[in-house]
């Protein structure tokens, strides 16, 4: 017997025929299908219990009311929270995607120290008590020197506690300098002071309004409480509500609207005026509310016998319907047809504020625009604009002051507002960078920002930078890492908006209170304290009447203290509400005469005959032939937190593509410039430049070019860094003469071929 | 008969012995490696991270299984118990023993949950609703689960090494049969119990039936 090839054929067939007859085949073709279906490094999400729980999303201006779904201690989803007032069962897109800000890998998580230079930093990780006790040494140095009012502040709102907390505390520490970043809400603010001589919130009664006229307010754009505005938009058109929304760009609002009036930028207030020409000429206008509760309507003589010219002369004067036709491109017999549609319809509303309301605008073009809904009578009645008092459940104790304080607080606040030359203003942060560069050396010292990102969202941002890289000293209260902090000394994390307590003042236009409260949905994952925790242990370690001004020991203790009795029912409920009834108009005026004013003596030196009451956009017309405006959309987050990933995702083709934003031109001015449909461009304003796409629409008016704001973050991911440029490098702050606040709409341009 | 022919020939039979033997040897190795040595190297053998005795606990609850698995107020199963039920009982050690220690020490003070390995854990493309069978299907938990309830210690964790699943899902018997309900947990093991109870349900939320209804 041999062993040779045959036999071993034969082990073969044998191991193979005991192979098939054991379980291993099948096993592993079932296994291995198993394990096809279910590659291991397929993250699947843990189960556990699912709940929900409502708070507020801190995230937008308008503060949705959100209910987010757990699963255990793990937010998986939000959604809009049903019957929170205004936004009811909705949210906007960047309150929708609040998870990933969240669980963003940018999120700061322990206090930093800036170990580099502004321009290269290097964070250095630091315990709090280190963090607290470096800024509470400079602090308390700054105030033996003698110059607390060296120390500035910018928030990014002036409403709610934390910001209270922070103009507490530059009071308390001797520093006229709290600054909160600008809006529309601050025009209507000053307008309602001339007009109603009330300190006074704007609200609008948009739900029973019967014809609205919107110049330039971008209802489907973010304008105001955003979803509310959208869920007014829908109640608009299935109660036939006529919708006219003038717009030098054919924005989103245009298009949904029931008409467009397409401008010449910036000749919305000339339109306004030019409608008041026709309904006073036409004897449109409410005669009971003009005869009796306003003052100066006609001409009329002081005590000493002077003649002095009324409203009506002097818009029947100025405003020609010809004029007005020419300088706003719109036909007379189109402005006449609205402005007999605005007057006939029982309750006509006029809003004002461009786009998202980013940029607050002339005070000029604000009271045009409002004396329309005056002509209308519609002054606090129902669909109506209504004057509301400005939330009122901050009722502490004045803060401490000391010798220091009281010295410094004396001293004029360094950018101007309250001063000779503005003295209407309360706060006008775009004016600080020019003031800053413009010093032999910087007169802000220590500067503390709180739920802003200045170094992107103020005008000419690069002289902002540069400012900021001037200023010796900063603190950023972020949660995240943005422009500004990327430019700070400190970073004093603060918990995001879903591991917080905070409560959410009245949103812009409401015309009832609201006071919601963001409530901690999830266990905070990271070493922070709120905002308000962070600058009480600051005080406390200051010392003296500073450590007196801050009673509490903690936020929460302040919150709770400040609510008082209805603390228990905003915890409970997450908000709390309070119905008003406008006064009538015998008792609606505080103004010296007690009736409403169409016009306002501090107004008389700036406004000039046939005044277009908006801003001259800077630039020489021989080197900038163009004029750039910007546009806004749901799609991008303009405030201070920049758009999510998500948000990212849904901006479409004609804003964004790849890394150039695009921009807007007609292509009349494509032709006569040379350019070409999706090529490169360098679009350049006397502040900056950028390489843009050209996109070619007739959206957009020969002779402008339309640029999308909420763009161009330089951080801090992937997902937003380097995405396009952003529109304020280009553009440059106009002061309204009357107010000081920014009232650019425009800026001259330039587009050459890249 | 020439001398090559008897040569083939003695061959041959030679031969022949030799291919059935070599047959034989084969046939034997392969059955052995298939039916002993490859569950062997399929599975990995895994501690859970302290021992727990179920028959313990279940004579100091008074409502059964439900006392620690119990259905959520949304009608949710709650599965493995979490770490804030034990603790109740459990905040300081109690008894004497190794797995008690280990269990307070390392999981009850510092707050972690136990990373318990769950025998019946299904992939993920499996929907299965536990309100499902035993609320409204009436089932009890050891039809599926056996009598998990009266064991005094817990089996080491077999870990399938290509899929990652525990072996109870397949069965312990690597052919696949089974004596009881319980000693298998694949798709046909389900199907076979629907058949026989003739459930013609459709998904609640596809509202779609027959594989839509596990696999939405």
């Amino acid at each position: 017997m041999k062993i040779d090839r045959r036999s071993f054929l034969s082990l073969g067939v044998g191991a193979g025929a005991g192979i098939a007859l054991s379980p291993l085949p099948w096993k592993l073709t079932d296994d291995l299908s198993i394990w096809t279906q279910m590659w291991p490094w397929t993250p699947v999400p843990k189960d556990g219990e699912i709940r929900y729980v409502n708070s507020v999303s801190t995230l937008c201006r308008c503060g949705c009311g959100i209910k987010v779904r757990k699963v255990d201690d793990r937010a998986v989803k939000i959604e809009g929270q049903e019957g929170y007032p205004g936004s009811d069962g909705s949210a906007c897109a960047l309150c929708m995607s609040g998870i990933q800000r969240l669980y963003s890998p940018t999120a700061i998580r322990m206090p930093l120290k800036n170990t580099g230079t502004k321009d290269a930093p290097l964070w250095q990780s630091v315990t709090w008590d280190a963090a607290i006790r470096e800024i509470s040494e400079k602090l308390g140095k700054l105030r033996k020197e003698g110059k607390p009012q060296a120390l500035a502040c910018i928030s990014g709102s002036d409403k709610g506690t934390v910001p209270a907390l922070f103009r507490r505390f530059l009071q308390a520490y001797g520093s006229p300098n709290f600054m909160s970043m600008p809006s529309y809400e601050d025009a209507y603010e000053m307008t309602l002071k001339l007009m109603h001589g009330t300190d006074s919130a704007v609200g609008f009664d948009l739900e029973n309004a019967d014809y609205v006229i919107s110049f330039g307010s971008g209802i489907l754009e973010g304008w105001g409480s955003s979803v509310r505005m959208f869920k007014a938009k829908s109640a608009w058109k299935d109660k036939k509500v006529k919708t006219v929304q003038v717009d030098t760009r054919l924005s989103n609002s245009a298009a949904k609207a029931d008409l467009w009036l397409a401008v010449k930028p910036g000749s919305e207030s000339l339109l306004a005026l030019g409608m008041a020409a026709v309904i006073i000429s036409e004897k449109l206008y409410d005669k009971k509310f003009a005869d009796q509760y306003t003052f100066a309507f006609d001409s009329w003589k002081d005590a000493e016998g002077k003649e002095h010219r009324g409203f009506k002369e002097f818009i029947l004067e100025n405003y020609s319907l010809s004029y007005v036709a020419r300088a706003t491109g719109i036909e007379e017999s189109q402005i006449v047809k609205i402005a007999k549609e605005f007057a006939g319809a029982s309750a006509p509303i006029a809003l004002c504020g461009r786009g998202q309301g980013n940029t607050p605008g002339s005070v000029h073009e604000f009271m045009a625009v409002h004396a329309l809904n005056a002509l209308a009578g519609n002054i606090n009645q129902k669909g109506g604009v209504w004057a509301m008092p400005k939330d009122d459940y901050i009722q502490w104790d004045e803060a401490a002051t000391d010798g220091i304080a009281e010295k410094g607080l004396e001293t004029p606040r360094i950018d101007g507002a309250g001063t000779e030359k503005y003295p209407l203003s309360k706060s006008l942060p775009h004016r600080l960078a020019a003031i800053i560069n413009a010093a032999e050396k910087s007169p802000v010292e220590v500067l503390l920002v709180s739920g802003a990102n200045p170094l992107y969202s103020l005008p000419d941002s690069r002289a902002v930078k540069k400012a900021f890289g001037r200023i010796p000293f900063i603190v950023s209260f972020a949660s995240h890492m943005d422009e500004t902090s990327e430019m700070a000394d400190m970073i004093l994390p603060c918990p995001s908006h879903l591991e917080r307590y905070e409560d959410v003042p009245t949103p812009a236009g409401m015309i009832r209170k609201v006071t919601g409260l963001a409530r901690p949905v999830v266990r905070p994952q990271y070493n922070r304290k709120n905002a308000g925790d962070s600058l009480i242990l600051i005080a406390k370690a200051l010392g003296g009447s500073i450590a007196g001004s801050f009673p509490w020991a903690a936020y929460e203790e302040c919150l709770e203290k400040t609510f008082g009795d209805k603390w228990k029912t905003l915890k409970e409920t997450g908000y709390i509400t309070e119905d008003f009834s406008p006064p009538y108009w015998d008792a609606a005026f505080a103004t010296p005469s007690k009736k409403f004013a169409f016009m306002s003596e501090v107004c008389a030196g700036a406004e000039k005959k046939g005044g277009t009451g908006a801003a001259k956009p800077e630039g020489e017309e021989n080197t900038f032939p163009l004029l750039l405006i910007p546009f806004d959309s749901m799609r991008l987050a303009c405030g201070p937190v920049a758009p999510t990933p998500f948000m990212m995702k849904t901006v479409s083709d004609h804003m964004l593509k790849g890394k150039y934003t695009v921009v807007e031109i007609h292509p009349e001015t494509a032709q006569k410039y040379g350019l070409k449909e999706g090529k490169n461009a360098v679009l350049s304003t006397p502040k900056g430049e950028a390489e843009v796409k050209v996109h070619l629409s007739r959206r957009t008016a020969p002779g402008i070019v339309a640029m999308p704001r909420g763009l161009g973050h330089s951080g801090p991911d992937e997902y937003i860094s380097g995405k396009g440029s952003n529109f304020n490098e280009l553009i440059a702050a106009v002061e309204d003469p009357v107010s000081g606040l920014d009232a650019a709409w425009g800026i001259r341009a330039k587009l050459v071929k890249a | 008969m020439s001398a090559l022919e008897e040569k083939a020939k003695e061959s041959s039979d030679n031969n022949g012995g030799f291919a059935i033997l070599f047959f034989i040897i084969g046939l034997a190795a392969s059955l052995i490696f298939g039916w002993v040595v490859f569950p062997k190297l399929l599975y990995s053998q895994k501690k859970q991270p302290f021992d727990f005795s179920h028959a313990l606990h279940n004579g100091l609850v008074d409502n059964g299984c439900q006392s620690c698995h119990f259905f959520r107020e949304d009608g949710s199963y709650a599965g493995v118990p979490k770490l804030a039920q034990c603790v109740d009982c459990h905040e300081d050690v109690q008894g004497e023993t190794e797995d008690e220690a280990v269990f307070v020490n390392e999981y009850v003070k510092p707050g972690r949950e136990v990373p318990w390995l769950v025998y019946s854990r299904q992939p993920d493309c499996v929907f299965f609703s536990h309100a499902a069978h035993v609320k409204s299907g009436g089932m009890d938990c050891k039809t599926c689960h056996g009598p998990i309830g009266e064991s005094e210690s817990l089996k080491p964790y077999e870990e399938n090494r290509i899929t990652g699943y525990s072996r109870d899902i397949w069965g312990k018997n690597i052919a696949g049969f089974k004596s009881h309900t319980w000693d298998r947990m694949k798709m046909d093991d389900c199907s076979e119990c629907h058949v026989k109870n003739g459930v013609r349900q459709n998904s609640v939320q596809t509202e779609k039936g027959a594989c839509f209804v596990c696999h939405k």
